[in-house]
């Protein structure tokens, strides 16, 4: 590249508490250059970012920026009970001449502004108002009006439906057309090798690769993330699933036209004992709603669920006693209780069952936590240990661990494996085919379409809150699933 | 950094046996007629209706909220005595207990079902609560003379004053349903992860409302005592302050406002340290003003020691 | 859609509600009370809501940053203590020192919530504490009533009119103005919401959040203190037991306005009309004499219960 580069980063390092989060980590960054940053989770992404922009102060190393940096992140970073315009104009909001800020001129700017990104809402609404992607355009057009040189865009399309992802990526092709460098952190390969130049791999907190894109092969850059060599990737696969499981005939889960609009629209799913029934489609699609709908967490409009023949009221508890479990996709939010043990994890939803008219029984639980830490091979100093100490794999075996002993006879498995590592990951995936093996009737969901091939037995494909298609057999193949994905793409632009 | 985390989580934890202990020492030299029986009965008989409150208070906080409303429910529960006290004092201490109940399982209804923050929610009954009372009492104190009512405040069993031994009970009443029962561990995982405890299929709602519901009743026994022991019903007064007292105290204690833990021990201790402080500064003829003040210096200590950092 | 709808009902119940509920009681009061409408009652009635206004305006502020301010009670009643002593130095002292001191212990609040991360409850509860021990060291343990001379230009201050129209009336009502304007108007306003609708991503936005909380505060302790100062001028003295309570009236009245009590969202006006309605109420319950004092405070929060469960209500 012939101009200076606007970031410089070299060498930096950054440990929290013994953990090095970067270690000798560089990137160089130049005018108009659109730069992946990629990697697993806990690679190193999210600390590289705030060292970038000043939240963090590395421990060693140098870094020259050489303009001003924004950032925009995946989670929609503006403040919903404020105006569009306000939120728009935050900190540099246009004054009248006694030093007001009129408001009159800022609404007008805005909407003028909003216009180039494709938004038309009125902008003197809160934005809370807006959909999701729409606010995320907002943040976008924030980021970039606040004269950045370099704008940081942490995941930004993850929350989008696809015409708000086409309208993105224009956007950042126009910055890029302007000569602003962009930071672009993604999971989507597709979007990657679409917009990107140039990439940097960090696995661990290392650096280990940087260059252009377009000539790295997406299958290298895979095993880059994952620190695993090409050959190995296809001669295994990416996953550790065995064969299909041969299933009872009369389905212990039957759930019937389950809606809440607007985000699933009658969802019918049947699971047999002994089978993985796996539920593919976009983000959005509604695939985590009918989890949660299932399991009575999600108000229903209407639809009913039967266990084994039997209908269960709507809500978590009579769930829970019918035989429902559900592994939430949220650990940190939705899992983990993080002051107690891993013991008071473990038993916390089997406690009535462990207890004597109210009171608990010490020795019940050691012994049901003893097989469930043996069993899972859950690494833990002791079962009294903080569950919040644990990493990512053990917590969520942990989980899986409260719900097998409420011996349940219906798992809903929603991202199973997000966020941990490798290793975990693999072990877990062994154990979802134990259990269904064992007869448990399991529901699997995943982004990662190789999970869910290997993994499943029967796919339901999912489609604006409605089943799109179900695949079995010989069906189950990439091709099939997206295809049945993609078929909402394609309606949704004939019917614009 | 690590070092000085580890060192206020043990100060956060022990901070208070510590501050008790050096208390008692300093009382044992510097002050005369400190260390005896009759002194002791009276610091316990002053902080019982603290103690019971601040019990009711930790399991709220534990559960990661706050009950503002206990001190205008004390004063609900004292303006109710003298209308029944004709029927005697069983009855009379009963309609004050189900008036505690009634308060508290309305804040527990409004945080657990309509979902309502738990400081906006006490706050009506904060702002309206000892008004009620008031109209009640139509603004008078009202001396009690009954005198199987009165003993409740003035009798012992076995030297012990019958104020500190159901405070005494009530508190190990508590220590064993926190730790040893489902209600009591259930509590601790809504404090810690509401929606996680939601998810797992816990009677979240329940445990709330059971939580509110049992403070309720808890400020309604101190209001019972306080009114025996004041040998009248003055609604005007009781319990002043006393949501700011109880909270301290099970701060000082250890219990983080952020709930997911309740330390009862930590709790009671809590409670001892600042009636000691008020104690000490009595007996130094300090006067009331300065009391306050460095009252209110202890409190920001306190929850500056036991602040989760950012 | 949904979404759009329930903040459309939300916006028309803030601006609207109080507005509405105290025209009902102005006009069923007018008819029913003949004294309600006489002129010396409006402007009793606007003098005595002039000092919770004062209260009620730094309450805004600290409540749209998602914070609350229980001290400005304590804060009010010692402003009018000091007011009270400062005079027998002359005019400035009696009014510069409560503002001062007050000023000075919610700038110790704003900056205690603002830097260590402690709940603005409990801290504010401290300082309520700290001011009234405060208020009694100085007046000998409450012993000591200071009395401001009747001829003073201070007590003029408190008891001037214009048309018969108190002095605090247009104080109070030029602050509520400037209030408005700084807090729709301003950078530093618009901070005040962005603090309170979404911290963590205020932060990320740039807003000096700290800042703004720390101003907040000092703004409410000061306000509460002129309110103290602006009493004893027009009671002549600095009267010790005022102001028990006052932080709870000043919660209701802005949270009666519609000001929301998580935060992000309020405004003056709405609380200079939840200032009305309270008034009025009480202006009512003692006109109609049998009735107890004690019944407006259960009023009051029975208004605060209905708007906060409605303002639950419509958010979902």
């Amino acid at each position: 590249m012939p101009t200076d580069p606007v970031i410089e980063v070299a060498g930096v390092t950054k440990t929290f508490a013994g953990v090095r989060a970067l270690d000798d980590v560089d990137l160089t960054l130049h005018r108009g250059e659109i730069h992946a940053l990629v990697g697993e989770n806990g690679a190193g992404k999210s600390t590289l970012i705030k060292v970038l922009t000043g939240i963090h102060t590395p421990d060693g190393g140098r870094i020259r920026r050489n303009g001003r940096i924004s950032t925009i992140y995946q989670e929609v970073n503006l403040v919903p009970l404020m105006s569009v315009a306000a939120n728009l104009f935050l900190g540099r909001e246009p004054r009248n001449r006694i030093g007001l800020i009129d408001r009159a001129r800022r609404d007008a700017e805005a909407a003028e502004l909003l216009k180039s990104y494709g938004i038309t809402a009125d902008v003197s609404s809160p934005l809370g108002t807006l959909a999701v992607g729409e606010q995320q355009m907002v943040a976008l057009a924030r980021a970039v009006e606040a004269d950045a040189d370099v704008v940081i865009m942490d995941e930004p399309t993850s929350s989008l439906e696809p015409r708000e992802v086409e309208t993105l990526l224009e956007v950042v092709h126009k910055l890029h057309e302007a000569g602003i460098a962009i930071i672009y952190v993604s999971h989507r390969m597709d979007e990657l090798y679409r917009i990107c130049d140039t990439v940097t791999v960090l696995r661990d907190g290392k650096n280990v690769h940087s260059g252009p894109l377009r000539e790295l092969p997406r299958i290298e850059l895979v095993s880059l993330m994952l620190g695993r060599s090409v050959n190995e990737i296809q001669k295994h696969g990416t996953t550790a699933f065995g064969e299909d499981h041969h299933a009872d005939t009369r389905p212990v889960l039957e759930a019937r036209n389950l809606t809440s609009r607007p985000r699933i629209n009658g969802v019918d799913v049947t699971i047999r004992p002994g089978e993985v029934v796996g539920l593919a489609g976009l983000l959005g699609s509604g695939r985590t709603e009918t989890a949660k709908a299932i399991i009575g967490a999600l108000p229903l409009d209407d639809g009913t669920v039967l266990v084994a023949g039997t209908p269960v009221p709507r809500n978590v508890k009579a769930a829970t006693r019918a035989g429902i479990s559900m592994l939430a996709e949220d650990r940190k939010t939705e899992g983990i209780i993080p002051n107690l043990s891993v013991r008071e994890n473990i038993v916390l939803a089997a406690l009535p069952r462990l207890s004597r008219f109210g009171v608990t029984s010490r020795k019940k639980q050691d012994r049901i936590v003893d097989t469930f830490v043996k069993r899972l091979r859950i690494k833990v100093s002791s079962p009294e240990q903080k569950v919040a100490e644990l990493s990512g794999g053990n917590q969520q075996k942990v989980l899986l661990a409260r719900w097998l002993c409420t011996e349940p006879r219906i798992l809903l498995l929603d991202e199973p494996t997000r966020g941990i590592d490798v290793g975990a990951k693999a072990e877990v995936q062994a154990l979802i085919d134990e259990l269904a093996r064992e007869g448990l009737a399991v529901m699997l969901i995943s982004s990662e379409l190789d999970e869910l091939l290997d993994g499943a037995d029967r796919l339901v494909v999912l489609r604006d809150g409605a089943v799109a298609g179900e695949l079995e057999g010989a069906q189950l193949t990439r091709e099939h699933v997206l295809a049945a994905i993609a078929a909402e793409v394609m309606d949704d632009a004939d019917s614009r | 950094m690590t070092l000085t985390a580890a060192r206020r989580r043990w100060l956060q934890d022990n901070g208070v046996y510590v501050a008790v202990g050096a208390l008692l020492l300093f009382n044992a030299l510097f002050t005369a007629n400190f260390m005896t029986l009759g002194n002791f009965t009276t610091q316990l008989v002053q902080a019982a209706p603290v103690l019971i409150v601040a019990l009711g208070m930790a399991l709220v906080i534990g559960t990661e909220g706050v009950d503002l409303s206990v001190g205008a429910v004390m004063a609900l529960a004292a303006a109710i005595i003298p209308l029944y006290l004709g029927a005697g004092p069983v009855p009379a201490i009963l309609m004050a207990l189900v008036a505690g109940l009634a308060a508290g399982a309305f804040n527990g209804f409004l945080v657990a079902r309509v979902g309502i923050q738990p400081i906006v929610a006490t706050l009506a009954l904060l702002v309206g609560g000892r008004g009620l009372a008031l109209v009640i009492a139509n603004g008078q104190l009202v001396p009690l003379h009954d005198p199987a009512f009165l003993a409740l405040g003035t009798d012992d069993v076995l030297g012990i004053p019958i104020s500190v031994l159901i405070a005494g009970l009530l508190a190990l009443t508590i220590a064993g349903l926190t730790s040893r029962t489902t209600f009591g561990r259930q509590l601790v995982a809504v404090g810690g992860n509401r929606r996680a405890a939601t998810l797992a299929g816990l009677p979240v709602n329940r445990v709330l409302v059971g939580v509110y519901a049992i403070c309720g009743v808890l400020a309604a026994v101190a209001g019972v005592l306080a009114t025996s022991r004041l040998a009248a019903s003055d609604p005007a007064d009781m319990g002043l302050l006393m949501e700011l007292s109880a909270i301290t105290a099970v701060v000082v204690g250890g219990t983080p406002l952020t709930g997911g833990k309740v330390r009862v021990l930590g709790t009671v201790m809590g409670v001892v340290l600042m009636q000691l402080v008020r104690a000490t500064l009595i007996k130094h003829n300090l006067p009331d003003s300065i009391a306050q003040m460095i009252q209110a210096a202890i409190i920001v200590a306190a929850v500056y020691v036991a602040r989760e950092r950012r | 859609m949904t979404t759009l709808t329930a903040a459309t009902r939300t916006k028309v119940l803030q601006r609207q509600g109080a507005a509405v509920a105290l025209t009902v009681m102005v006009v069923v009061s007018w008819l029913t009370f003949p004294r309600f409408g006489s002129l010396d009652n409006l402007r009793d009635l606007a003098l005595q809501g002039s000092f919770l206004a004062v209260i009620a305006l730094g309450m805004t502020f600290v409540i749209i940053t998602g914070g609350i301010d229980l001290s400005v009670g304590s804060l009010y009643a010692l402003g009018g203590v000091l007011a009270a002593w400062g005079s027998q130095h002359g005019f400035l002292t009696a009014l510069l020192l409560p503002l001062v001191v007050c000023g000075g212990i919610g700038l110790i609040n704003g900056l205690l919530i603002a830097r260590t991360n402690m709940a603005p409850f409990i801290v504010t509860l401290a300082s309520l504490l700290f001011a009234r021990g405060l208020l009694l060291a100085i007046t000998d343990e409450g012993a000591n009533t200071y009395q401001v001379a009747p001829d003073s230009a201070f007590v003029e201050l408190g008891r001037g009119t214009v048309a018969g129209f108190g002095y605090p009336i247009f104080i109070a009502a030029a602050l509520c103005v400037l209030g408005g304007a700084i807090l729709n108007r301003t950078g530093f306003g618009q901070n005040v919401f962005a603090t309170g609708g979404a911290e963590q991503s205020a932060i990320l936005m740039g807003v000096p959040v700290a800042r703004t909380k720390v101003l907040v505060y000092t703004m409410s302790g000061t306000l509460a203190g002129l309110a103290g100062a602006l009493t004893a001028a027009y009671l002549q003295s600095g009267v010790t037991v005022i102001g028990v309570g006052t932080e709870l009236d000043a919660i209701a009245v802005v949270v009666i306005g519609g000001t929301l009590l998580t935060g992000g969202m309020g405004t003056v006006l709405g609380t200079v009309i939840g200032v009305g309605l309270i008034k009025v109420i009480q202006n009512v319950i003692n006109q109609i004499g049998t009735l107890d004092s004690n019944y407006q405070s259960v009023v009051s929060g029975v208004f605060l219960l209905i708007v906060v469960v409605l303002q639950r209500i419509l958010r979902r």
